[in-house]
């Protein structure tokens, strides 16, 4: 079945004089590119890409997609990764030449309906987190922490100046958080202090304590945890951190979980980001594109990104350069007045300014903002609902097999731990992971949080059957009982076997050579 | 629910396994008085054709490259995708999967990335490439972060006026918490004179910045400007277009140290600015500082290549608060788009790509600057019309700068020298956008007459430059035709 000639290297398929995409002749008069272009800018010869015909590049790369999981073809339960399903219908009005062909420099008269989609999705985002404004500018969760804990320092910067006090300097970050946080605290110029957590996954309180001052800048807090349960002190910590006049930063990782149920905003939050490829539908991409749109406070938004969409009502006839806030009002009118029109505000002397080119991942927020239309106020409950309901009756299948420390509950996601059947079979969460490929089934996210050892996280999402969890309940089950050499070798069914990554690391091979052995 | 399968009879099955009573017993973990304890205020639930009918009526109050003829640039091009590029990059096994964590059953995706990252160097001309990262503005100021740790010089970095105004924002943001300094050299000529560069050059910049061709379109000296930046031992990070690589010299063979790029040139929709391609590539010694995932050639258990994601000790989920960069995903779907469309053009294609965006925008340039060309013939009625005489050469705006090569750009196509309302606004050779002066300083109303004409005829400058108040920046791809730009000029007039 497999077809291996057509998934060799580019490279290695390559025929010189073959030619897959033409161009036009030039139909304008033409002149020697040696007048045009100076010669010491000029190169000798094109680079050196493969030439190959259109059917070869076709079937190369439709048999390469062959060699991957998917959601659209497999249950992919990687934790903290949200892998639900990507609703095709996105897919297509995405590529709405309406929506797909705006050129980022467009003036606003040309781009009303672009301009009103995005001002919506701020207002609906505001209201999911409870928080009162919102940048959509952010390309990825990671860089919403970072755009945060910029819009944080800013705002440091300014408080010391009006009380001549010195800037907050330490960002708190609980041990079981994402490497993003810390890595993001220190990109903005913080220093990261470790907050432990306990067995059940709370915070520890003590030891927030200890470390609690008044050089603590942010608390930056995954709610729900990483583990998947809800902090229990959410509100206790909120309001020490405040007292002690910090930010607590949340990160959105897992709204998945509590869509309708709670808001980050009502529990404390200051500021907040979203993954709208997690948790609204957009399709992973292989690795991206995501978005990280961001939340936060009304203090906080003059610090906030430019530009950010603002309505202008109708009978303003010019205001666009002067309105420094966006209109704090909901509006959740989807037929607005006709009179109104849609701008962007560039006019906001204390931004941050900007963290990318362009206004954003617009192609992945078109796709949020038909995910939130598609679910409404119910729907997006019923989300949070039956993500928590898968996640807790998988666990309540996995624990008698497989210890799960935090407990017989959780939100959308559960941490099983292999450390029990390492120290009596010698079998790793990684032989486990590695055994479910066999099966059909992507594995779990491994060996994280670092918090728990040989961690197994499991999140399920909504949009899987009952029959599905009890099918990989059921495979977990019978994986865990196998020989552990059986377990060792896997996966044995796969187009490769386990990968050398430590020769992968010790003599890198990063681009092809035309030495590079064949397989 | 469209995406729910659970029906009650199993939600109440999975309730009794979990020993709960009801869905919000399942919650109780959050404690009662941090609940939101109403519905959210959000529009009611739209089925598909509702959405379908309301996203399709939001679409049409947007005008796009559909509907008007696109002469707009900066970053952001109308370029032709094959449709191969969207039909493979539209399966569903490419892009509802995520990072290939699970290399075994991540090979069509770990295999594109190393192709990609294959094709990256060789048209960057540098050692290595890593998997993208998230578009052109953040990728050049990881690039400048990159140059900061690897000269450890904490001082400054040097960045040329003439580098996209947004990634210069974007560096600025970047550097802003960590105490380097942000000099920006003047390019009054439309490119940085190396004399401008070597006077704030010194032994504390960490870099220097430059874009080839420019923000403004200009071919810059690049290659001398390395030189500079490398004689006081800073590094050079360039901008570049991939589609100029067709013709232009490549980063790596003029000196670049660290290549960046806005990849949405090829192969991706410009869908009003993102999600884009963040190109980047590096000399291999540099590789340890580079950001982002990189993915590499190994072999299996029995010995056979494969690919998986590699030296990961640089990442944050592994160093956290030491990782060279925050940055945890790579913009997999573009860096698969930008590897089809590479496939697909071949050293041909994209030399042929290149030289139709030079030869379209300098016919485009001249056809503005000095009137309709003599051959093939143009109807006489639909020639321009007597211009009013200007009044004041506008050209002393800014220093240096002058429309003297518009009048040997045009001689060979134009029948007469022209009396036009523009002219370049730089001397410097351009090669797929160039900066025009409007003699009249009336560039808001001049560009929206070209819309009401059908065009969308070029950016503005004014807004990241004021002494460009009267220049616009206009970009021929390929795509546009002779008559496409003969019509542009005419409405122009």
């Amino acid at each position: 079945m497999r077809n291996t000639r057509d998934t060799k290297l580019l490279f290695e398929l390559s025929e010189a004089g073959r030619r897959a995409h033409r161009l036009p002749a030039c139909d304008v008069p033409e002149r020697p590119v040696s007048e045009l272009v100076p010669a010491n800018m000029l190169a000798a010869e094109p680079p050196a890409l493969p030439e190959l015909s259109e059917p070869q590049v076709v079937r190369h790369f439709a048999n390469l997609s062959q060699l991957n999981i998917s959601v659209d073809t497999h249950f992919y339960p990687l934790g903290s990764c949200t892998m639900k399903y990507n609703p095709k219908r996105n897919e297509r009005i995405a590529r709405l030449p309406g929506f797909a062909d705006l050129h980022p420099y467009q003036p606003e008269s040309t781009i009303q309906g672009m301009l009103q989609m995005l001002y919506e999705l701020q207002e609906y985002l505001q209201e999911i987190s409870g928080l009162d404004a919102c940048s959509l500018q952010p390309a990825a969760g990671a860089h919403g922490e970072l755009t945060a804990l910029w819009v944080a320092a800013a705002y440091f910067r300014d408080e010391s100046l009006k009380t001549g006090g010195e800037r907050r300097t330490k960002v708190l970050v609980p041990d079981s958080a994402h490497g993003t946080n810390p890595a993001s605290a220190s990109m903005a110029g913080f220093t990261t202090v470790t907050v432990k957590t306990l067995t059940s996954g709370a915070l520890d309180m003590d030891d927030l304590a200890r470390h609690l001052d008044d050089e603590v800048a942010v608390f930056m807090i995954t709610n729900p945890n990483t583990v998947g349960i809800f902090e229990p002190n959410m509100r206790e910590i909120a309001d020490r951190i405040h007292q002690a006049g910090g930010l607590v930063y949340l990160d959105g990782a897992n709204m998945n979980a509590i869509l309708g149920i709670a808001r980050p905003g009502d529990f404390g939050a200051d500021m907040q980001h979203y993954n709208p490829h997690k948790t609204f539908s957009g399709p992973h991409g292989g690795g991206g594109p995501g978005a990280g749109p961001i939340c936060v406070t009304e203090k906080l938004a003059p610090y906030l990104p430019t530009p950010v969409v603002v309505r202008v009502e109708g009978r303003e006839s010019r205001v666009e350069g002067q309105k420094s806030n966006p209109t704090p009002s909901l509006a959740l009118d989807p037929r607005p007045s006709t009179l109104d029109r849609y701008a962007l505000d560039y006019a906001r002397p204390q931004s941050i300014g900007r963290v990318r080119a362009f206004f954003g991942n617009v192609g992945v927020l078109l796709r949020a903002y038909c995910y939130i239309r598609t679910h409404g106020p119910d729907g997006l409950r019923r989300v949070s609902e039956n993500a928590v309901l898968n996640a807790n009756y998988l666990l309540s299948r996995v624990k008698h097999f497989l210890p799960v420390p935090q407990g017989d509950r959780c939100m959308h996601e559960f941490v099983a731990s292999a450390s029990k059947l390492k120290s009596d079979k010698g079998i790793a969460a990684m032989d486990i992971a590695k055994r479910l490929l066999d099966f059909g089934f992507h594995a779990p996210t491994v060996y994280f949080p670092l918090s728990v050892k040989e961690a197994i996280m499991i999140e399920p999402t909504e949009t899987e059957s009952k029959e599905t969890l009890d099918a990989f309940a059921e495979t977990l089950f019978n994986v865990v009982g196998e020989a552990p050499d059986v377990l060792h070798d896997a996966p044995h069914t796969t187009t490769i076997s386990r990968p050398d990554d430590v020769r992968a690391a010790r003599q890198p091979v990063l681009t092809y050579k035309s030495s590079n052995a064949t397989a | 629910m469209p995406y729910l399968y659970t029906t009650p009879e199993d939600q109440a099955a999975m309730l009794a396994a979990i020993g709960a009573s009801s869905l919000d017993d399942l919650f109780a973990m959050v404690p009662p008085e941090l609940r939101l304890n109403r519905p959210l205020n959000l529009p009611p639930a739209l089925t598909e054709l509702e959405l379908t009918q309301h996203m399709a009526a939001l679409a049409a109050r947007n005008e796009h490259a559909g509907t008007k003829v696109c002469f707009l640039g900066g970053g952001s091009y109308d370029h032709f995708i094959p449709a191969a590029v969207d039909e493979l990059a539209g399966r569903g096994e490419f892009y509802t999967s995520y990072t290939p964590y699970q290399a075994e059953v991540s090979q069509g995706n770990l295999q594109v990335v190393f192709e990609y990252q294959s094709l990256i160097t060789r048209l960057t001309g540098l050692d290595v490439s890593n998997a993208s990262l998230y578009d052109g503005g953040s990728a050049a100021a990881e690039g400048v972060l990159m140059a900061v740790s690897s000269t450890n010089r904490y001082g400054k970095v040097v960045v040329a006026a003439s580098v996209h105004p947004e990634y210069r924002q974007t560096i600025t943001t970047y550097l802003k918490d960590l105490g380097i300094e942000v000099v920006t050299v003047g390019t009054p000529t439309g490119v940085v004179r190396p004399q401008d560069l070597a006077a704030v050059v010194d032994d504390k910049t960490a870099c220097i910045v430059v874009q080839q061709p420019n923000f403004f379109g200009c071919i810059e000296d690049a290659a001398s400007l390395a030189s500079i930046a490398h004689d006081a031992g800073a590094l050079v990070v360039a901008a570049f277009d991939p589609i100029s690589l067709g013709l232009l010299k490549r980063p790596g063979d003029w000196g670049a140290d660290i290549a960046v790029a806005e990849g949405q040139s090829l192969g991706t929709p410009m869908q009003y600015g993102g999600p884009y391609l963040g190109i980047m590539a590096c000399r291999e010694k540099l590789i340890r500082r580079m950001p982002g995932r990189i993915a590499g050639e190994t072999v299996d258990r029995r010995g056979r290549r494969c690919f998986v994601l590699t030296l990961q000790t640089r990442e944050q989920h592994i160093r956290r608060e030491k990782a060279t960069s925050n940055v945890c995903t790579n913009q997999g779907l573009f860096a698969l788009r930008a590897t089809i469309y590479l496939a697909l053009l071949g050293p041909q294609g994209l030399k042929e790509t290149a030289n139709l965006c030079l030869q379209k925008s300098h016919y485009c340039a001249s056809l503005l600057c000095n009137g309709v060309p003599l051959a093939p013939p143009v109807p006489p009625r639909q020639h321009r019309q007597p211009q009013p005489p200007t009044t004041a050469d506008s050209s002393l705006h800014t220093s240096g700068a002058t429309g003297s090569a518009s009048a040997s750009l045009a001689a060979s196509t134009t029948s007469t020298s022209h009396n036009s309302r523009f002219q370049l606004a730089f001397a410097a050779p351009t090669f797929k956008e160039f900066v025009l002066r409007d003699k009249q300083d009336r560039v808001d109303e001049l560009l929206h007459q070209a819309l009401d004409a059908g065009f969308l005829a070029g950016v503005p400058l004014g807004q990241w430059y004021p002494e460009l108040n009267d220049c616009f920046l206009v970009a021929v791809t390929e795509k546009r035709t002779k008559s496409e730009i003969e019509s542009l000029a005419r409405s122009l007039d």
